[in-house]
């Protein structure tokens, strides 16, 4: 899928101090049966926003307005579990651009990158570093700078670097996807096939 | 240079390398279900292409399919949707096509070694994380998102960067008892739901060398709940005995030349991992969870931990504890339970009906328990009958359900109810994962056949 290309994104963030936070609390299975990729962040942590009468849950993060922007800031080993890119879908459908967190799932983070949401994997100094920032005050605001790879919290000026390998970056910068590369390595695939029996 | 079974079956795979960046990786074959597919061939639809190799990709309906009535149109308008576009997909794009009600029907990992679509060496791929399955056959297998569905649909490639090397090694040999699923939720216990991320694992020494095939199947299964990308073990005897004569596997010639070269698929000895682990398998209890991640796991006799003793994490691990409404130093054994449900990728296949058998025989199901015994494959349920489990089920008080992934992930109508206690021999304890509210144990066939018998949380050695 062709997306937005990400550059430089400066924006508040949504504090979710939570380790492990698998995929299915970012997208229960019974959200998964829609046949497109929109509408899936109405149900965005759906049993962590609303009650079983759908009323708001008053605690959860994402009902109190407070606190608002393009930056998701997650526990440790965020994205765990189920491969469905259905979550990275929700948190992109939402509004989310960016999600911080000091470790990945792996599946999670292909996901994201594959449909323009950026994963920022920080220290996990910095990462309370951020966490405390927004508790000070929740407005506060943070740059995510991919061709510098750096995060920084505007306030303090305090900064973290980030890896992502070279490819997915450019693919980021530039809102390119995998497929129209490697439909462009056609030949070269062919050739392989050919000498792989089935 | 000395290279790992994961090396060798990588290495004869890639297209092409990218500095800098991700290989292009070939796929022998791609397994497809309803769930994670419908957006991948809408976007082919989108770009005006089609399946570049209809012949390597296999379509079964599994996620969203009811484990009842399954000759009944299903209920569910959009999970009825979902199925038919699976089914249009497939037509469309000459993909065989294995839906409901078919006699080749089953979840995903439980048919693709059933067919022979699973072989040694392969690279396999499907939008599902449990795919991982398949290693147990020295395949490099593992799940992909949807935008990677995609890309294996219209080129047979994937794009990833190759992982880092991980060997866990289980030594000595397993207590009666103690099973493949066991062994798995000990590592996982070991090493926590993220200890893998980034690797991909080779599971080696004696007790996986004695395990069956099906026992493999299940720990490979379970290497993504430690967060490594696949699992695999290298193929022996064992593997090459299993493959042979199955509809998708090589014949005669092809089957020999096939086995000369699955032959040569192990650790070199000067091989090195990134990380190497090493167990007692002589150690391992029969194990459960008590905890919302996979890796919050004991042996059945223990007490559940105090969070003064956890490094780090102390809220979380508080939050866990109280959806289950668990204390600190609780004993499983003993704690009551509603659901038993036996079935899934992990553990939905025949040797784990065997094992359930082999213990509620000649026992009647506790008459407050709840038991879903969901087959993995029509082929599941075909043995169960002919090999007399199904009368010592019904014997005892069970009834037997209909192939699915069901309360695996509660897509369809087989969701535990809120606040709930399930002893599940599935793969995911997560919040919610098998209904809203649900809670989840996690523990072998045996375990949840003890906890059928008795209705609470049962050492099964004081059952054999």
């Amino acid at each position: 899928m062709a997306y937005e290309p990400f550059n430089t994104l400066k924006s508040s963030a949504v504090p979710l101090p939570i380790e492990n936070v698998d995929t299915d609390q970012i997208i229960p299975a019974r959200f998964l049966k829609a046949t497109e990729r929109t509408g899936f962040g109405d149900n965005l942590f759906r049993d962590w926003r609303y009650n079983n009468d759908n009323t708001p849950k008053a605690d959860f993060v994402l009902n109190n307005p407070i606190y608002q922007g393009k930056i998701l800031v997650g526990g440790k080993n965020f994205g765990s579990g189920s491969s469905r890119e259905h979550a990275a879908w929700a948190v992109y459908d939402y509004g989310f651009r960016c999600v911080v967190s000091s470790f990945f799932a792996d599946i999670f983070k292909n996901n994201c990158l594959n449909i323009g949401v950026l994963p920022v994997q920080v220290t996990p100094e910095f990462l309370a570093e951020i966490f405390a920032a927004i508790e000070s005050n929740p407005q506060a605001t943070f740059t995510v700078d991919l061709p510098a790879q750096k995060i920084s919290i505007d306030s303090s000026g305090s900064a973290c670097s980030f890896d992502i390998n070279g490819y997915k970056k450019n693919n980021m910068l530039n809102g390119f996807d995998d497929i129209d590369f490697l439909i462009s390595q056609s030949q070269q695939i062919d050739a392989f096939a050919a000498q792989s029996p089935l | 240079m000395a290279k790992t079974l994961f090396d060798k079956v990588w290495d004869a795979h890639v297209v092409h390398s990218i500095e800098n960046g991700p290989d292009v990786l070939f796929i022998d074959r791609h397994m497809v279900h309803e769930v994670t597919s419908p957006v991948a061939f809408l976007g082919l639809k989108q770009r005006g292409i089609r399946v570049k190799f209809p012949e390597r990709t296999f379509a079964t309906a599994d996620h969203n399919t009811p484990t009842i009535n399954q000759h009944l149109p299903v209920e569910d308008p959009l999970s009825a949707n979902q199925l038919a576009m699976l089914e249009q997909n497939a037509r469309e794009h000459g993909i065989s096509y294995w839906g409901l009600g078919h006699q080749k029907n089953g979840i995903v990992h439980v048919v693709g070694p059933e067919y022979g679509i699973t072989l040694p060496g392969a690279t396999i791929v499907c939008g599902d994380s449990h795919t991982s399955t398949h290693g147990a056959f020295g395949a490099i297998a593992f799940g992909i998102g949807t935008s990677e569905v995609e890309m294996v649909l219209s080129t047979q490639c994937i794009m990833q960067p190759k992982p880092k090397s991980m060997r866990i090694n289980i030594t000595g040999s397993l207590q009666k008892g103690v099973t493949p699923k066991d062994v798995a939720l000990y590592i996982i216990s070991q090493l926590s739901t993220s200890g893998a991320t980034g690797y991909f694992v080779e599971y080696a020494g004696p007790v996986f060398s004695e395990m069956s095939m099906e026992g493999r199947m299940t720990v490979c299964n379970l290497s993504i709940e430690m967060g490594a990308r696949g699992g695999m073990i290298a193929p022996d005897q064992k593997t090459f005995d299993y493959v042979s004569g199955r509809e998708f596997a090589p014949k005669g010639q092809d089957f020999d030349k096939a086995m000369n070269y699955w032959s040569t698929l192990y650790s070199d000895e000067q091989a090195s991992f990134d990380k190497e682990y090493t167990f007692d398998g002589n150690q391992i209890e029969p194990m459960i969870t008590y905890g919302t991640n996979p890796g919050m796991g004991l042996g059945i006799s223990q007490h559940i931990p105090l969070a003064q003793s956890l490094d780090g994490g102390v809220a979380t691990y508080k939050k866990s504890l109280g959806y289950m409404d668990f204390n600190e130093g609780d004993a499983m054994l003993g704690k009551k339970v509603d659901y038993v449900f036996i079935g899934s990728c992990t553990n939905g296949r025949i040797e784990d009906f065997r094992a359930f058998a082999s213990i509620v025989k000649g026992r009647k199901k506790a008459d407050h328990v709840t038991a879903w015994l969901v087959p993995g494959s029509h082929l599941v349920a075909q043995s169960i009958k002919e090999e007399g489990l199904l009368d010592i089920f019904e014997e005892a008080g069970f009834t037997l359900r209909e192939p699915g992934c069901s309360a695996c992930l509660a897509m369809n109508e087989d969701k535990i109810p809120a606040g709930k206690y399930a002893v599940s021999t599935s793969n995911r304890n997560f919040e919610g994962r098998q209904g809203p509210g649900a809670r989840t144990l996690l523990a072998s066939p045996l375990v949840a056949a003890a906890a059928a018998v008795t209705g609470h949380v049962t050492d099964p050695r004081t059952l054999l």
